[in-house]
């Protein structure tokens, strides 16, 4: 009885993952081969990588999440690190996760607002005299808001590494005479990393596909996979091609996460024979 | 494990009662009833007091349901899930609707006053002899400009936006069909071009004014433009006479050498089930005092002439939404391209978006 009940509560996890994991991606992976008309063909995949646009597309796509990644992270471990001996730790935490309860399109909408030309951030500019910038549909705009997007799920990772570090060890290495860079950079660091991989992991991922912001921020000025995505779905009505460049992002995640996952769990576990 | 199963039981039965519901509902709002008309229309598009109107004259009850884009309506009625008597399509769509078998011709002989309707909007070749469509509404693809920027004039023409002055001022509706149309038309081409090497010519032309296009968005021009963020911007005419309705400063010009002609139009579906209805229906829209109370609330251009002679001077006047007769014989209607074609003109937009100056 024990045991049965056991399997009763798998099946929901298993059915979950089976219709809304594999199925999809089987799926995408099905209509690949497909052209326009419906016959079965590769000629998508020849399309996607003799053709200069494509590739130039996902050379764009992996550079601005790449920015964008980086951007998040410059900002977000100092931030844990911070946060870590704040007083009141939690709230603080709770007041950097806050905005993720707001939905994405309306904080796009009130970016707007800001970098408008007689939005917020230019009317507080021309305080000092100056004169009014464009700065909505630039790379800067699109990066910052991305970053600003990303940030708690690169900080929420960190923050739990830092927590999870043992004080002992950083007074260890002050008390063997370690500068403070040197105790960063030899101890702090290396403890955190996973935190760091899993939050590069949640950041860089999504990143790679953003669609919606490229437009409302970006006025379109920054394409990336995900535009042609949407584009081939919804215009073109050419699901094969849309398809095949879904599975060039999988693909790509899957390297991005075998980079980041897999190398970890083998370094960790040389540590331990050591 | 009882849990569970009992947990299993209580979604289903859930379930079960909203499928019951949903079903009655259906039942008693028509789609079963014999003094309905059900209507799929985008949304606003239609003055309700008008409803109202008819329902009360001739005693049909109207269910109204609306949609968002072409392509989801004709999802929805290839797939045979709706009932709806009436639809309105855009022209492209009638063409794609007509070779899918999806329409039912319109009995003639049961519409009155199709002579109200301007020999400019009926007889076109998306649907020859209007043989199973009725104009709804129409509009055209043009220049939006602010006045606070640019001079009331300076902008009259397609080429005139590649005017080095105009450096990163343009705002381009994110549509693949009218920028490439665009670029046509400033070489002289039609905006239905099938051959490779000119599109490819129109997106070089294209290219050459990349330093001007500000950003390339879809419905927030509306809100850009109201809100004086850039001096011009390419949109379609009825998106454009919402925004001078919010702006005094904005301006809707047609270029005179060219641009498309747009329609929204009347078709009786394969599904329709009530067809005197739909005739007391379409005849109710046509009558022109109807049809004129209708653009007015719309805000839209009418094919209807009869009807425009009752709106406004202001409105029926306005050189900006009624062309005149030099532009009107200019504007082009979109063909439906094969796929392939559709393909090429999309590949060919999402190069140029990422053309950089």
């Amino acid at each position: 009885m024990r045991k049965n009940s056991n399997v009763a509560f798998y099946v929901p996890y298993v059915l979950w993952l089976a219709l809304f994991v594999i199925a999809p991606m089987l799926l995408i992976f099905y209509q690949s081969f497909f052209d326009i008309n419906g016959h079965f063909t590769l000629g998508n995949y020849v399309t996607y990588f003799q053709s200069g646009t494509y590739l130039a597309m996902t050379f764009n796509s992996v550079w601005y999440a790449f920015l964008i990644t980086a951007v998040t992270l410059l900002i977000s471990y100092p931030a844990a690190y911070i946060l870590h001996y704040m007083k009141h730790k939690q709230l603080w935490l709770l007041l950097i996760i806050l905005p993720t309860w707001i939905n994405l399109l309306l904080k796009a909408y009130a970016f707007i607002g800001i970098f408008g030309r007689d939005g917020g951030l230019n009317n507080f500019l021309g305080l000092f005299g100056i004169v009014p910038q464009q700065l909505l549909f630039t790379d800067a705009a699109f990066i910052f808001v991305a970053a600003y997007i990303e940030i708690p799920f690169m900080i929420l990772p960190i923050f739990n590494g830092i927590e999870e570090l043992d004080e002992g060890l950083i007074n260890a290495s002050r008390d063997l005479g370690a500068s403070p860079w040197q105790t960063f950079t030899k101890v702090t660091w290396p403890l955190t990393i996973s935190g760091v991989k899993s939050g590069v992991q949640a950041v860089f991922i999504p990143s790679l596909s953003l669609f919606m912001l490229t437009r409302l921020i970006g006025g379109n000025r920054v394409i990336t996979l995900g535009t042609a995505i949407e584009e081939h779905f919804l215009t073109t009505m050419n699901w094969g091609m849309g398809s095949t460049i879904g599975v060039v992002l999988i693909v790509a995640m899957v390297i991005i996460m075998f980079l980041t996952g897999e190398r970890n769990k083998l370094k960790k576990g040389g540590k331990h024979h050591a | 494990m009882k849990k569970l199963i009992a947990y299993v039981a209580v979604i289903l039965v859930i379930c079960l009662g909203l499928g019951a519901t949903s079903h009655q509902l259906a039942a008693s709002q028509g789609a079963g009833g014999d003094k309905v008309l059900n209507l799929a229309n985008w949304g606003d598009y239609i003055d309700p007091s008008l409803v109202k109107q008819f329902e009360k004259e001739s005693g049909y009850h109207v269910n109204l349901e609306t949609f968002d884009s072409n392509e989801a309506m004709f999802t929805k009625i290839k797939q045979g899930g709706t009932h709806y008597d009436l639809t309105v399509p855009s022209e492209y769509m009638v063409e794609k609707m007509t070779k899918a078998h999806l329409l039912v011709p319109l009995d003639k002989s049961k519409l009155h006053g199709l002579n109200n309707y301007g020999h400019y909007f009926m007889n076109k070749s998306f649907d020859p002899g209007n043989k199973y469509s009725l104009p709804y509404f129409w509009g055209t693809l043009g220049i939006i400009y602010n006045d606070k920027f640019v001079k009331p004039g300076s902008v009259a023409h397609w080429n005139d936006l590649w005017n080095k002055k105009y450096k990163g001022s343009i705002m381009l509706i994110d549509s693949a069909r009218d920028i490439m149309g665009m670029g046509l038309v400033s070489l002289d081409k039609s905006m239905n071009t099938t051959d490779t090497a000119t599109l490819e010519a129109a997106k070089a032309k294209l290219d050459a004014m990349s330093g001007n296009v500000k950003a390339v968005v879809a419905d927030e021009i509306k809100m850009y433009m109201e809100n004086n963020e850039a001096p011009l911007a390419v949109d379609w005419s009825g998106e454009a006479s919402e925004m001078l309705a919010e702006n005094s400063h904005l301006h809707y010009v047609v270029p005179s050498e060219g641009s498309n002609l747009w329609f929204d139009n009347f078709v009786i579906p394969r599904t329709a089930k009530h067809y005197k209805a739909i005739y007391a229906f379409l005849n109710f829209m046509t009558r022109p005092k109807n049809a004129a109370k209708n653009a007015e609330y719309v805000g839209y251009a009418t094919p209807n002439d009869a009807a425009r002679k009752l709106l406004p001077k202001s409105v029926k006047n306005d050189k900006q939404f009624y062309p005149d007769k030099t532009t009107m014989d200019h504007l082009e209607v979109y063909k439906d391209l094969n796929p392939r074609i559709v393909g090429v003109y999309n590949d060919l937009f999402l190069e140029f978006k990422m053309y950089r100056r």
